[in-house]
């Protein structure tokens, strides 16, 4: 795979990029910051004949994923992106497309949830979109961004799977971000996920009654169907990984391990935090002889517990940086609410601990880190009974 | 400019049904009525996307189905949204091969009052500004009545619902019916009518009509609910054919600009004819129904300007 | 009661419904309280029962009648009592006034 010419694209273009090679028929989106350039990308190649796609300028993310949900009902591969409020607006159809098993796949970039109205990043509209039956991954570089929009279809339009699925990015810190990125072209990008219809779809020569009304007696057999889809989601994410390795070179996992064959301590990170992360072990932690690793989180929905669990039975102690807050929860932030119970379903005593930091495109700092890195080593000898019943409030002013 | 329309007769009404018994809807159901000429006149190379509403939870119970169509419902406010998908979805396979170009397919939108004049008009003002191929129907019956006829934006002034009741200080709903006709017609469509389940083979002809017409169109249909306005169910018919006797409703259509009342009435018959079969006008006094005549009065007035001549005629006792 | 009902594994994904019209499987007759009886020697054809009918529930046949007092017909309109709920429209807009509405005894 060598050799392949490489193009200084930022996320969002990364994620254009992708959806033209995987020749979408139908793009259905509203402009939102900071995924908007997304979509004026794809508008650029439908206008320049470079894809053949119908662009639909709904008037709002509510009627941007109720399109999508239509034209994916009539058996279009479908393409749509948002963030923040927009998926906010999207969260009543969110739900429906996944229930209604549609192949949609949605771009995030993600940005912190009002009020106060705030344009950066964080992972308030991630989180917020984690229980509604989407597949969501989170990328970590332009390159991973790129193909995992490819990986996306691949996953959402197998039969045994029939879910949409969120690929996620960081709104700003990648989404306007410019990295090298080599680019599936669109040949072999659908010999890895061929167009065909694997699902029902609205045909007069055909017809059948999509979205009906479900009594007692049958709506809970559809949400016991969506959980064990979420199940082949998982197995289906691992096939394809494999096969997308063999035939691009890229290795994809759902959990990412840095430095963590000999590691004693770990930091959980998702998204782009997880570079800063990733430097700190390297630059300081590692020169201070402190056997420190990440446990980079890429699959999200289904929850790689199993993965996580193992590898936090071997450690001292784990820190959990979450960049969202489940307010009132008896956990503090999202992924530490799931690294928890991964752990304590498995009977790993391990102490875990949670960092919240990063709200609203507040930086995470490289002394920041120092200070999660600190608060994780000083549980080293304790048991999870010792661990702060708070998560550690990082960064924010008393 | 308008074309010459044949004028069905109800023999040209075809015999073979498309909207299937035992769907729950009430007895005497005006939509009902709507819904099984609505699919007769579409043909079978429709695609239906519905909103929520009365229609949608009668006729879609799991595991069957009412429609012979294939149909699809996402929500309440979003029939117009789902439906420009479905057809950008059918343009773009056809562009790309997958369907055959000579394929026919219309998609159709149908929703209620409450779908489409109020928590759907967003959805609806897109779908018809960018220009999709699709016919959008309202049945209007005047009130959320799936929920339990709490008033709507299509509420007719001084009609009963739960949420506008009768009492020391209200005199049920104060404000004037929304005027969506009005507002599809702010869009510039190809074409926009009326109908009105008494006048079938009417609804039929322009039914038809919006189905041949590229671009978006838009029928707004006057739909008696036999519990939601407190009515005989034997008096659906009745009711919906003194609405145009009277005035009340006028079955017109909007074809490229042209404006053509469809079914003129040379006489009308008292407002009060129509107000005293429903239970949610019971409450009127005679100063009220009054009013609601010189309301009617002035409506009829601005038709037959429009028309340039009178098409509607006096109240004639 | 939803024992006897499919389990989750043999049902289709998404809750699609693959039988068009397939609520004919439903009868709703047990809403009837009157029963719309049509006099076939004072109908006149004029098709309006079916046309007005919400249920589709009134059957246009081609089938021959011939009144006694030797007036021919080439259709003949039935009611299919399965999905019929009595509401009295037929009756209401009959011209002729050849459909009674009957007290339903079951």
């Amino acid at each position: 795979m060598a050799g392949k010419k490489k193009l200084p694209l930022s996320g969002n273009t990364a994620i254009a990029y992708a959806a033209k090679a995987a020749d979408v028929d139908v793009i259905s989106a509203y402009p939102i910051t900071p995924q908007t350039t997304i979509v004026e990308k794809l508008a650029e190649f439908v206008a320049n004949g470079e894809l053949n796609a119908e662009v639909i300028h709904v008037e709002s993310e509510h009627s941007a994923l109720s399109a999508a949900v239509g034209a994916s009902a009539a058996g279009a591969r479908v393409f749509t992106a948002s963030s923040s409020q927009g998926i906010a607006l999207m969260y009543e159809i969110m739900f429906i497309a996944s229930s209604m098993r549609l192949p949609i796949v949605m771009a995030m970039a993600t940005r912190a949830l009002s009020a106060p109205i705030n344009i950066w990043n964080d992972h308030g509209d991630f989180m917020a979109a984690s229980d509604t039956g989407w597949v969501m991954m989170m990328a970590h570089t332009n390159q991973e961004a790129h193909d995992d929009v490819i990986l996306a279809y691949k996953i959402a339009e197998h039969p045994d799977v029939l879910l949409p699925v969120i690929t996620a990015i960081d709104g700003y810190f990648m989404s306007h971000t410019i990295e090298p990125v080599e680019p599936i072209e669109r040949e072999e990008a659908l010999k890895f996920i061929p167009k065909k219809v694997t699902w029902r779809v609205l045909d007069p020569d055909n017809p059948v009654t999509m979205g009906p009304l479900g009594t007692p007696e049958w709506y809970y057999e559809f949400k016991r169907q969506q959980h064990e889809a979420m199940k082949k989601a998982r197995e289906v994410f691992d096939e394809a990984t494999k096969e997308f390795e063999k035939t691009f070179g890229r290795n994809y996992e759902p959990v990412e391990y840095f430095m963590m064959d000999d590691a004693e301590y770990a930091l959980v990170a998702m998204g782009s935090v997880a570079g800063n992360v990733k430097a700190y072990i390297v630059r300081e932690a590692r020169k201070r002889g402190i056997k420190l690793g990440l446990i980079r989180v890429k699959l999200f929905r289904p929850f790689p517990a199993e993965e996580i669990a193992e590898v936090i039975s071997n450690l001292k102690a784990v820190g959990v940086i979450d960049r969202a807050l489940a307010f009132g929860s008896s956990y503090g932030g999202p992924l530490y609410g799931d690294t928890l119970s991964a752990a304590y379903i498995r009977g790993i005593d391990t102490p875990i601990v949670n960092f919240v930091a990063g709200l609203g495109g507040r930086p995470v700092t490289f002394h920041d880190i120092k200070t999660m890195v600190d608060a994780t080593l000083a549980l080293d000898g304790k048991t999870r009974k010792d661990v702060p019943k708070e998560p550690y409030f990082i960064g924010v002013r008393e | 400019m308008s074309t010459k329309p044949k004028i069905p007769t109800i023999w040209d009404i075809p015999r073979e049904e498309l909207f299937a018994p035992g769907h729950r809807m009430c007895q005497g159901c005006g939509a009902a009525i709507l819904m099984r000429h609505i699919t007769k006149a579409l043909g079978k190379d429709a695609i239906i996307v519905e909103a929520t509403g009365c229609v949608e939870v009668t006729t879609t119970v799991y595991p069957q189905t009412a429609w012979k169509h294939p149909w699809l419902h996402i929500a309440f406010e979003n029939a117009a949204a789902g439906a420009s998908g479905v057809e950008a979805a059918i343009k773009a396979l056809k562009r790309k091969g997958v369907i055959p170009k000579d394929k026919k397919v219309k998609v159709v939108a149908i929703g209620g009052d409450g779908g489409t004049f109020d928590i759907g008009l967003q959805a609806l003002s897109g779908m018809l500004e960018r220009g999709h191929n699709v016919l959008y129907i309202v049945y209007d019956n005047e009130a959320y009545m799936n929920t339990g006829i709490q008033r709507s934006g299509a509420t007719p002034y001084k009609a009963w619902t739960t949420t506008t009741p009768v009492g020391k200080v209200w005199r049920g709903e104060w404000r004037p019916k929304k005027d969506i006709m009005g507002i599809v017609l702010a869009h510039r469509v190809p074409y926009a009518a009326t109908v009105n389940p008494a006048y079938i083979t009417d609804l039929y002809m322009k039914v038809r009509k919006a189905v041949e017409i590229e671009g978006p169109t838009f029928i707004h249909a006057f739909s008696p609910c036999t519990p939601g306005w407190r009515i005989d169910p034997a008096l659906t018919v009745t009711v919906a054919r003194l609405a145009v006797q009277t005035g009340v409703w006028i079955n017109y259509e909007v074809e490229n600009g042209e404006f053509r009342v469809t079914t003129p009435v040379s006489r009308r018959k008292p407002v009060r004819d129509y107000l005293k079969l429903q239970g949610r006008f019971r409450h009127l006094t005679e100063e009220e129904i009054a009013e609601i005549q010189r309301m009617v009065d002035e409506e009829v007035e601005r038709i037959n300007r429009l028309v340039g001549k009178t098409v509607i005629g006096p109240v004639v006792k | 009661m939803t024992a006897q009902l499919p389990g989750w594994k043999s049902l289709p994904p998404g809750a699609v419904i693959t039988r068009p019209g397939s609520t004919v499987e439903y009868k709703t007759h047990d809403w009837r309280t009157l029963r719309p009886v049509i006099d076939q020697e004072r109908c006149i054809r004029c098709r309006l029962c079916w046309l007005y009918c919400p249920e589709g529930t009134i059957i246009e046949l081609d089938k021959p009648y011939t009144t006694k007092a030797g007036r021919k017909y080439t259709r003949t309109y039935e009611i299919n009592y399965d999905y019929c709920k009595g509401c009295g429209i037929c009756a209401q807009e009959c011209p002729a006034k050849a459909i009674k509405m009957i007290e339903e005894v079951r």
